[in-house]
């Protein structure tokens, strides 16, 4: 069994212009040890989906199930979320200068989060434990950093201690929300590789959300792919990379330049990441989908394997003989477009092509 | 991801089948929440109908047939020589002169909407200028324009009226200059601090690659970013305007009777409170209802210009369904950043 | 901190018609007002620190640095939006540093800059059709009917619907956004466009749509740019040539391909083994050059080269005397690097772990010090 095992996840909003969707109908399975990363665009939903599963999105209408160690975080009240926040599972955000209080060391933040969950650390014991802590992820001169302000650490550092909190319990599941978005290049690596050998250490499991699949590329163990509040494919990391089944993940992958493609013009992903509110029917890709057929438009699909592994899905109406970067995946795309395209899809191709972006891409 | 982007993922419009959300100004919408909001509505009508009577006390006065000024020693006084109680003739009773306390009344309201108004005018448009100009332009200019802001705050405004009574003598142009000078150093002080952030954002950044002049600047790209900020400081200070005039009337040092202001009625009517509680409570209730009005108008002034108590409007609407449908209510929504 | 530069522009050396912008020595320090009534100035930013490059006409030369590295304050000095400390910049064989607003004006035609942040750099309280059309009313080229057909064919040849002119930006998306900002940077056919990291704050999809889009308007408008990222990959993408900042100096620059395949400077070494790359083989394949220590302060930087302290190759040389930016024997001559030691073909940077040297140098210097594993 799965350390944690998320069913169909949904979360709305109410807001004055309507109900916002913002996660509807996810599932996955995170095991200890490993690392998922989730990986979505602006309104995917990617972070309402983790901030949802500790509770921290008062105010929406939540339905599915979340069992975390044989509880449903879900069901749980409040003061019960709170025991498992920290203790069993950690957060560590993206920037760390809000995420860390301003006005008080960051020593006595790290004690006070150990303090809070057992009362039975005296002063001393957590002041120390905070000291160790620092050391272990790499802060030089812990005895005298533990009593610094956040603001007179770098942003580095301040990661660094973001993640000596995250740790100070043991959590066996940390959350980490582009924890090296804000950071430079060189500090960014300095953080994964820290993550890595933590998590090595101490057999904890990780969700990495991000929206660089490099950082994916490099740490993942699993790759879930998000867009508006769905899955779109989830898979081991190399087959998200190197046999993408959803088009929306192969988009993604021919929209960033790799040097190793060499090509003078990168092809897009045309139009906007869809409004939550007025979710468009069927497919929620298909207005933007290249291979768009007539089933698109009003069924919408669901997480069917696509691999021999049997972890591979992909939530899209293509064949599973269209998964891969090979011509044969491309020709078995086309021939499933030919068939099942009719009028109407036919139509939402020519407004795809239609569009000034999608000037010099190829579109099947 | 935040409520707020949630909320904005709604309002993007974009080409495609994404629905396309008409009329967006950020006028328009604060129009709109500010409708929404019934203790500002009714604030802003309470304000709109004085106006109108205060517009009006002329005919209104030539209707009941009782100038303002005109002591009606029969019917105004009591056989003792004191005022009258309020009754069908005299609607809020008579001041010690036998005067309409009414028609007195509704002339006062003349006298303070105008000095309210036309003084919180002339301390904006001041204020707003050098605000911005020593904002804007920092250095000397803004140490020479600040340090004056500071010294006209720091003035004891009584002494000041006192002193130019004295000199020019009391008037209502006097009053309205009295305060027209204390009032724009206030909004000076808001106005410089937010023209300081607005000028670090990049739009101004752009609008300096461009070529384009300092006062084309000013005008164009920080004065409407102003102007959110500046109604509510508007909005606000005209009630304290209302009342420094009942104040100075009140001294002696306003408007002089017999012209009828709330403020020197308050001090006619000190000696009378005992036997005629009419003429005290009356400009006092109008000058409480007014300034509680503007004051509660720019409060629903200041929230429907922040884009960010539109989630308390939504939380508001949503506890209100809920509760309808007899459901539990839903926390207060918070936007996590 | 007086800009001693003439009143009237000085040419440039003749043929080099090819060179659109030359910046020669450009120095900016910002001072440190201390406490107290005179408010003395008890130190300096130092922000960029004797930088000179040449921007090729039609060409895009990427600018790469992280956090300190001063590229954001050299394109605002090239730009014209702050006033340098010394040094030239030479825009089409005209002197414009220093130059009074007035001066400066018709020069404002020929450079623009595109920013950031989709959300602040456009007023959020004007219309989209007023942002756009600003240029033309500051320089007075267009007005009336003219103007806003002139500003509804930018829209579309960027990629917006025209008829959105009278929408405010709080209505469109970010890259849309970025549209506007670009449409409003061509309106009086610039020659430079200096883009600030105009596509970091986008979405992955996005960023392609926009990056085409740049190189499009390039090969219309026969544009030069200057391009500031932090995303190696992007910028390689973009770029003829590149140059690699840190604390304020040039570490090494030159044609894309020499620099990133064969890196001289230590610094673009670690680089670009930093840059997460979206290809699990490679990745794991990659050895990661990891620097201790965070960048320093551009207040008090380092004495002699400025990456020293967190340099694996660093010697007591280095400590002492800065390296002068040239081309190193085996290189192309437009490929030049400031170092003393810099990377052999071959060599092998890479350490097992920060961590693991973090802790063994704890003992002995602590932040900032070298690393010592791994370097030849």
């Amino acid at each position: 069994m799965s350390l944690l095992e998320v069913r169909d996840l949904r979360v709305s909003f109410r807001t004055a212009d309507g109900v916002v969707r913002a996660v509807r109908g996810v599932s996955f399975d995170v095991d200890a040890g490993r690392t998922i990363g989730i990986v979505g665009e602006s309104g995917s939903g990617k972070t309402v989906l983790t901030q949802t599963l500790l509770g921290l999105t008062p105010g929406a209408e939540v339905s599915g199930q979340a069992v975390f160690d044989g509880t449903d975080l879900l069901a749980l009240d409040e003061e019960q979320m709170r025991r498992v926040r920290g203790a069993q599972i950690a957060v560590i955000f993206q920037d760390p200068l809000t995420s860390l209080h301003p006005l008080y060391k960051v020593g006595w933040q790290i004690s006070e989060m150990i303090r809070s969950h057992d009362k039975s650390v005296s002063k001393a014991a957590a002041a120390e434990k905070s000291v160790e802590l620092l050391d272990r992820v790499g802060i030089p001169h812990p005895r005298q950093r533990v009593n610094d302000y956040p603001h007179q650490f770098s942003g580095g550092m301040r990661q660094r201690a973001m993640i000596a909190m995250a740790l100070s319990l043991s959590p066996k599941l940390i959350i980490a929300d582009e924890p090296t978005t804000a950071l430079d290049a060189t500090v960014q690596a300095q953080i994964l590789d820290l993550l890595l050998r933590l998590q090595r250490d101490s057999d904890t499991a990780l969700i990495m959300i991000t929206h660089d699949l490099g950082v994916v590329a490099d740490i993942a163990d699993e790759v879930l792919v998000m867009y508006a509040g769905r899955a779109a494919e989830i898979a081991s990391k190399r087959d998200i990379f190197y046999r993408p089944h959803h088009p929306y993940t192969k988009g993604l992958l021919e929209s960033i330049p790799n040097s190793s493609a060499g090509a003078a013009r990168l092809r897009p992903i045309t139009g906007q990441p869809p409004s939550l509110i007025n979710v468009p029917s069927g497919c929620a890709f298909h207005p933007r989908c290249a291979y768009v057929m007539d089933k698109c438009l009003t069924d919408e699909p669901v997480l069917t394997p696509v691999g021999e592994d049997g972890f591979h899905q992909s939530a899209c109406w293509l064949p599973v003989s269209a998964a891969g970067l090979s011509e044969e995946a491309e020709e078995a795309r086309k021939r499933s477009v030919g068939e099942a395209r009719g009028e109407a899809a036919a139509k939402v191709a020519e407004e795809i092509a239609d569009r000034p972006e999608a000037e010099g891409s190829v579109i099947a | 991801m935040s409520l707020t982007e949630l909320e904005f993922q709604g309002e993007t419009t974009g080409s495609g089948p994404v629905q396309v959300i008409q009329g967006r100004s950020p006028w328009v919408l604060a129009w709109r929440r500010l409708r929404q909001d019934k203790v500002a509505v009714a604030s802003l009508i309470v304000i709109l109908l004085l106006a109108l009577l205060a517009i009006l006390a002329p005919v209104i006065a030539a209707w009941v047939g009782h100038p303002p000024n005109m002591p009606y020693t029969n019917q105004g006084l009591s056989s003792t020589g004191l005022p009258v109680a309020p009754s069908s003739t005299f609607f809020f009773g008579t001041d010690d002169l036998g005067r309409d306390l009414f028609i007195r009344v509704l002339y006062g309201a003349q006298v303070s909407l105008l000095v309210g108004f036309v003084s919180t005018l002339i301390g904006t448009v001041l204020g707003v200028a050098v605000g911005m100009m020593a904002g804007y332009f920092g250095g000397w200019i803004d140490t020479v324009l600040a340090r004056s802001t500071d010294a006209v705050l720091a003035f004891p405004y009584v002494v000041l009226a006192l002193a130019l009574a004295v000199v020019f003598g009391p008037s209502l142009l006097e009053v309205i200059v009295v305060i027209s000078f204390f009032s724009w150093a206030a909004i000076a002080r808001v106005v410089r601090g937010q023209t300081l952030s607005i000028k670090e954002k990049e739009y101004i950044e752009a609008a300096r690659s461009i070529g384009a002049s300092p006062m084309r600047i000013m005008v164009l790209d920080i004065l409407p970013n102003l102007i959110a900020p500046v109604l509510v400081l508007a909005t606000l200070a005209i009630p304290t305007a209302i009342v420094f005039e009942a104040t100075l009337s009140f001294l002696g040092v306003g408007v002089q009777p017999p012209t009828a202001s709330w403020g020197n009625l308050l001090s006619q009517a000190q000696a009378f409170y005992q036997t005629s509680w009419w003429y005290l409570i009356f400009p006092t209730a109008f000058l409480l209802l007014t300034t509680l009005a503007f004051n509660l108008l720019g409060d629903g002034v200041r929230d429907a210009l922040d884009p960010r108590t539109e989630r308390l409007f939504a939380a508001q609407r949503k506890r209100g369904r809920a509760r309808s449908k007899g459901a539990k209510p839903a926390a207060t929504v918070e936007g996590a950043s | 901190m007086t800009s001693p530069q003439a009143a009237t522009p000085a040419a440039a050396p003749p043929g080099e018609d090819d060179v659109l912008v030359r910046v020669e020595n450009l120095v900016k320090y910002f001072p440190i007002r201390g406490p107290g009534l005179l408010a003395r100035t008890v130190g300096h930013v130092q922000a960029v620190d004797g930088v000179s490059l040449e921007l090729r006409r039609g060409q895009t030369l990427g600018l790469v640095g992280e956090t300190g590295s001063g590229k954001t304050t050299l394109a605002r000095c090239i730009a014209g939006l702050i006033p340098i400390t010394s040094g030239r910049v030479i825009f089409d064989g005209h002197d414009i540093a220093g130059l009074s607003r007035r001066a400066m004006r018709p020069y404002r035609r020929d450079i623009q800059m595109i920013f950031q942040d989709p959300y602040g750099s456009l007023n959020p309280r004007r219309r989209v059709g007023s942002i756009i059309g600003d240029p033309f009313a500051v320089h007075h080229t267009a007005s009336g009917a003219a103007r806003k057909r002139a500003i509804q064919e930018l829209m579309e040849r960027v990629g917006l619907n025209p008829e959105h002119y009278n929408r405010f930006p709080a209505e469109f998306s970010g890259g849309q956004r970025q549209r506007i900002g670009l449409a409003r940077a061509l309106a009086l056919r610039p020659k430079l466009i200096i883009a600030d990291e105009p596509v970091s704050a986008l979405d992955v999809s996005i960023q392609a749509q926009i990056l085409n889009l740049l190189a499009d308007l390039q090969n219309d408008f026969g544009l030069t740019y200057l391009f500031i990222a932090h995303d190696l990959e992007v910028v390689r993408h973009v770029s003829n040539q590149v140059t690699v900042m840190y604390l304020g100096r040039i570490c090494e620059q030159g044609p894309k391909d020499p620099v990133y395949e064969k890196p001289r400077h230590p610094y673009t070494a670690a680089l670009l083994s930093a840059a997460p790359a979206a290809d699990p083989d490679a990745a794991a394949a990659r050895q990661r050059i990891i620097l201790t220590g965070d960048i320093p302060s551009p207040i008090n930087p380092p004495s002699g080269c400025r990456f020293h302290p967190r340099c694996p190759k660093a010697q007591d040389l280095c400590h002492e005397q800065d390296p002068p930016l040239e081309t190193k024997p085996g290189d192309a001559p437009e490929h030049q690097t400031a170092c003393h030691f810099p990377v052999q073909p071959g060599e092998d940077l890479t350490t097992t772990s920060t961590i693991a040297a973090a802790d063994a140098s704890a003992g002995t210097g602590g932040e900032g010090s070298s690393l010592t594993g791994g370097a030849a």
